[in-house]
């Protein structure tokens, strides 16, 4: 009876603390919206989303940066995405898994814990001095794409490994094709997640910094970009900028708090789509 | 050991078989004759799913494994140059020890196989193959009003029997059963040894089992392996009855395994 009501104890305290850590975790995130939400608030206003900055950036709106981040984050999504699904197929699939392919797989994690700005300094050189693509919104989309495609490669590998091996077996005893069994009976299966991991990815792209840093982001455009060539106002540098660089620091601060909270909004809008669309598909498959 | 088999439908011949530097089959040959059921049966890790996926070349995917000696489909080694590995798997159908089924509806499981080999073009035609198929797999009366649902809803044995109308839609020659009753409950287990039974009157038949008394209710011939080794093969009632070797006596009369 001792036993039983010290065992019952400890399990008390045990979901006590696990309970308590979730909370600190909770409350630490809903602070911290709160804080932005309350006092970027009051900053968004049509006039906000839709004009570009005035007077110095000390009136106006945010919609070069907008757009800036929006755009990049295409070019972004466009180098990323198929290449890192095919690289994942490629590494999963088809490379035989010798010392060779577990080396280029540790090296992919190891891609993935690189500095951004590493990323961006290497965007300078190959982007904007080597290819010529000047500071541009491609050569900022080409880097993040480069620092996304370890995320890419890594979820979808992930994706592809949980589809039970029983798929491929079946449908090659059939004979399937390797390629018609891995089109049929594997990527159904694992697009939701590659998915996932994918625009989990590019949401983080959308919100960095150092790698627009030199290699297209403009401290201040008054008019939108015209293509791809163009430098571009990104939502991360102007919130940077309006927090640390500006002149009149105080008098900007709520369209920082501003521009936080529509970067906020766009990378959960992001993560949102992510989930719906996986929830979909998954259903779809049940 | 007597040449039980007049002719051989699918063939090993001095079959070697390692996985890395294991060895898993000895100098293995096995001939099994057409339109019969030939068990293959022995304690684990004996060697007989191995044996089993070599005659579809089912283990060409299984990294660090070799072989030596020949397989003989119809006399023709599977592995000559002109083989199409994909059309051998074709030929030679394959039930997995789980129940497979893909997550799709029953319909287009039972059309997977005709849709991967071109043949999807005709909607009627497909219709006629699966339900053909399913009646073949003594599934059709069961499932006849649940085609669009999804195969998971099936019982295990249910999806047994689907995953061999699977196998029977592309039209095999031969079916191999790796263990195909093991995790399936006893009456489901009856209905797939009577298919079995009515199978080979347009099939090939080679199935593994640990189950002896299933290897004496549904086969013709039954060869018993040993760590890779063939011990003895012949006629299933004379195994069963009166086996040439003390190892398969002592095996079939329970005395390890």
């Amino acid at each position: 009876m001792k036993e039983r009501t010290r065992k019952s104890l400890v399990q008390f305290l045990g979901f006590f603390m696990l309970r308590a850590f979730l909370f600190l975790v909770l409350a630490v995130l809903v602070l911290f919206l709160y804080d932005i939400g309350s006092k970027g608030g009051p900053a968004i206003s049509w006039e906000f989303l839709s004009q570009a900055p005035r007077r110095g950036m000390t009136e106006g709106g945010i919609l070069p940066a907008i757009v800036g981040t929006f755009l990049v984050t295409v070019v972004t999504a466009l180098l990323a995405v198929p290449l890192g699904m095919c690289a994942a197929i490629y590494l999963n699939e088809y490379a035989r898994q010798s010392r060779l392919t577990r080396l280029i797989r540790l090296s992919i994690r190891n891609l993935s814990g690189v500095p951004s700005i590493v990323y961006g300094l290497f965007g300078v050189i190959l982007f904007v001095n080597v290819m010529r693509f000047g500071t541009s919104i491609l050569s900022a989309g080409l880097t993040l794409g480069l620092m996304t495609l370890p995320w890419t490669i890594t979820a979808s590998e992930e994706a592809l490994k949980a589809v039970p091996n029983a798929y491929r077996e079946g449908a090659l005893a059939l004979g399937a094709t390797k390629w018609q069994s891995i089109r049929t009976n594997v990527l159904p299966y694992a697009v939701p997640g590659m998915l996932t991991g994918t625009v989990l990815g590019l949401a983080r792209a959308a919100g960095e910094t150092a790698p627009i840093l030199f290699t297209g982001a403009a401290f201040y455009l008054p008019f939108l970009p015209h293509s791809l060539k163009s430098q571009f106002m990104a939502l991360p540098y102007h919130l940077y900028i309006m927090a640390t660089q500006h002149h009149a620091i105080l008098q900007v601060r709520p369209l920082a708090y501003g521009t936080a909270l529509v970067l906020i909004a766009l990378v959960l809008g992001m993560n949102l789509t992510a989930v719906i669309v996986r929830y979909r598909m998954r259903r779809k498959h049940k | 050991m007597t040449d039980p088999a007049p002719a051989a439908k699918i063939e090993t011949r001095n079959l070697n078989f390692y996985y890395g530097k294991s060895q898993a089959l000895k100098n293995l040959s096995i001939a099994c004759p057409p339109n019969r059921v030939t068990a293959v049966i022995g304690p684990s890790g004996c060697g007989k799913s191995t044996f089993i996926r070599t005659l579809n070349r089912m283990n060409d995917v299984v990294v660090g494994t070799r072989f030596e000696g020949r397989i003989l489909l119809d006399g023709k080694n599977i592995h000559d140059p002109d083989v199409d590995v994909v059309e051998l798997r074709r030929r030679v159908g394959m039930v997995f020890q789980k129940p497979n089924p893909f997550p799709k509806s029953v319909f287009d499981n039972v059309a997977y196989g005709l849709r991967i080999n071109g043949l999807g073009k005709n909607r009627r035609k497909i219709e006629e193959t699966v339900e053909r198929s399913l009646r073949g797999a003594a599934l059709w009366d069961e499932v006849k009003d649940r085609l669009a649902d999804n195969a998971f809803a099936l019982s295990g044995g249910q999806q047994q029997r689907l995953c061999i109308a699977r196998a029977l839609a592309v039209r095999p020659e031969v079916i191999l059963f790796d263990e195909p009753c093991s995790a399936i409950d006893p009456i489901a287990t009856a209905k797939i040894e009577d298919l079995i039974h009515a199978l080979k009157k347009s099939y090939t038949v080679v199935i593994v089992t640990h189950n002896m008394q299933q290897a004496a209710r549904v086969s013709d011939h039954t060869a018993f392996m040993m760590l890779g080794e063939l011990i003895e093969f012949d006629v299933t009632d004379r195994i069963f009855t009166n086996p040439a070797n003390r190892m398969t006596e002592d095996y079939i009369t329970g005395r390890f395994g």
